[in-house]
């Protein structure tokens, strides 16, 4: 294949500006569907009008403690899930009889959706931040569990008997073949982990009431503010990109040296 | 001295065995080179992981300087084929050379002498900082044998080290463990399916007989000490023992049929 040489430095195909001529369009046929009288402007209101909302929304004190709010049960309890994940992971997995025990038993909570149990939580928490962080680590942990599972199966038994034969700990086997090994399923599960923790603390501050965007976004939807509804929606989308955005940059930089990243192959 | 008494071992699953090893008997002395050949598929793997304390035998027992092996004895380096998946890949060519040696608690002053020089004697110096992945396949099982060296072991065991490497290599790397071994007064234990290569290698060599195994026999090389890939393999002796060599593995071949 013939490539042409172009003198612009940005071509035309390149994908980043593509993606960004896609958003400028999606933008401007919400801008044109309620102008032009194809939709109810007070279900859909123009861009420019959510852009105006959004404007105003950063100036609101309450905004942004809302917006703390979901940060802190997001974060919090993506930790735990993450904490109990790979402690569980590692010693289930690596425990031959614990795994068969436990399989079927997984296989069974697994499935189970988080938003079902919103119920207890709200038992168990009442309308607290309590009720999000339960939900949060319930969806959360299953992603982080299950990746470290196939991590710590995935270990290379040449090199676990290569540190078996230089007289290594358990524990040193542990910190220096198992868990390197299992590391990049371990990011793999907290990034799916990332935005599942979102999707439910999002979902709990909706259902239940729990402080929060959640909150607010049905808050704005009683009062019917649609702009700023969909103000709202429109921070829950970016806070999505930029949680994906960084566990892929955290995800490169820690591991170089996997062949997933490094893009080289090993003859 | 290595001992190997009445060796056996039979993998079980289910209801179905297969007996591996038979009854195998040798010794390695003290500073000795020993290669063990055999037919494919002769469990010579399965003997050398039985050596190296990774596996428990079904039978008989295996002494390192008259003590029992229950589990990787200390003082013993194993040298796998699989260099690629013997080295680990998250860590650069100094840590990979290192890590025993932290494990084996050695001083850290120690520890940087003994990587440096294990990677001068094979041939490495001014990798450190390289990652595995990042170099040839012979040179990773360079970097393997400078572990093995650096650990500082009595005995070394080599489970068909260079059978995943081009032939150039393969006789550059038989000339370096030659050369290890006269310097370091360290015992090797060298398995391998080549012929030639057991008898370029060896000061003994031991046969295998087709699976399951017993020893077919046992066999002095007395070519002289200093040997070259030119000369000692054009050696009228190295022919007749190659030759001796060759008719017992086809006997043991023939033997299983």
């Amino acid at each position: 294949m013939t490539s042409v040489r172009r003198g612009s430095p940005v071509r035309l195909g390149s994908p980043a500006l593509l993606g960004a001529a896609g958003l400028a369009g999606l933008l401007l046929v919400i801008e044109m569907l309620p102008r032009l009288g194809l939709v109810d402007d007070r279900y859909l209101p123009p861009t420019s009008r959510i852009a105006a909302a959004l404007a105003d929304e950063t100036g609101n004190p309450q905004f942004w403690a809302s917006l703390g709010d979901t940060l802190v049960a997001w974060a919090l309890g993506l930790a735990i899930a993450v904490g109990a994940g790979v402690l569980a992971g590692i010693v289930i997995g690596s425990i031959p009889v614990l795994r068969n025990l436990t399989a079927s038993t997984v296989e069974f909570l697994r499935p189970i959706p988080s938003v079902a149990l919103i119920p207890l939580a709200v038992l168990l928490y009442g309308t607290d931040i309590g009720s999000t962080l339960m939900l949060v680590c319930y969806a959360a942990f299953w992603q982080v569990f299950v990746q470290v599972l196939y991590g710590v199966a995935d270990v290379d038994p040449v090199a676990y008997e290569t540190a078996r034969s230089f007289r290594f700990s358990a524990w040193a086997r542990i910190r220096h073949v198992l868990w390197p090994t299992a590391l990049p399923y371990v990011f793999t599960g907290v990034r799916l982990a990332a935005s599942v923790a979102l999707v439910l603390a999002i979902t709990a501050e909706l259902v239940i009431g729990a402080p929060g965007l959640g909150k607010e976004i049905a808050v704005a939807q009683a009062s019917e503010a649609v702009p700023t509804m969909y103000a709202l929606i429109v921070v829950t989308g970016i806070l999505g990109v930029l949680i994906n955005l960084l566990a892929r940059t955290g995800e490169r930089r820690l591991l170089a040296w996997h062949q997933s990243v490094r893009g080289e192959v090993a003859t | 001295m290595l001992e190997v008494k009445g060796l056996r071992k039979v993998y079980r699953s289910g209801s179905r065995e297969v007996e591996a090893l038979r009854d195998l008997t040798f010794t390695v002395d003290n500073g000795d080179m020993v290669c063990l050949v055999g037919p494919s598929g002769c469990g010579k793997t399965t003997l050398l992981r039985c050596i190296s304390g990774l596996l428990d035998p079904t039978g008989g027992d295996v002494r390192v300087n008259g003590k029992a092996v229950d589990g990787p004895p200390p003082g013993m380096a194993v040298v796998f084929q699989e260099y690629g998946r013997s080295l680990f890949p998250w860590m650069s060519v100094r840590d990979n050379v290192e890590l025993p040696l932290k494990q084996k608690k050695v001083a850290r002053s120690r520890r940087r002498e003994l990587v440096d020089e294990a990677l001068d004697a094979v041939g490495l110096t001014g990798t450190e900082s390289a990652y595995p992945w990042q170099l040839s396949g012979g040179m990773q099982q360079r970097v393997a044998i400078a572990r093995a060296v650096a650990y500082e072991p009595q005995t070394l065991l080599m489970d068909e080290p260079f059978a995943a490497v081009d032939a150039q290599t393969r006789a550059d790397l038989e000339d370096l463990v030659r050369s290890l071994w006269k310097r370091l007064n360290v015992t090797i234990l060298f398995v391998t399916h080549d012929i030639d290569e057991s008898v370029y290698l060896g000061q003994r060599v031991v046969m295998l007989s087709s699976s399951p195994t017993v020893v077919q026999d046992e066999l002095i090389i007395d070519l002289p000490a200093e040997r070259d890939q030119l000369h000692t393999r054009a050696d009228p002796r190295f022919v007749e023992l190659r030759t001796r060599v060759y008719e017992q593995i086809q006997l043991a071949k023939k033997a299983a049929r």
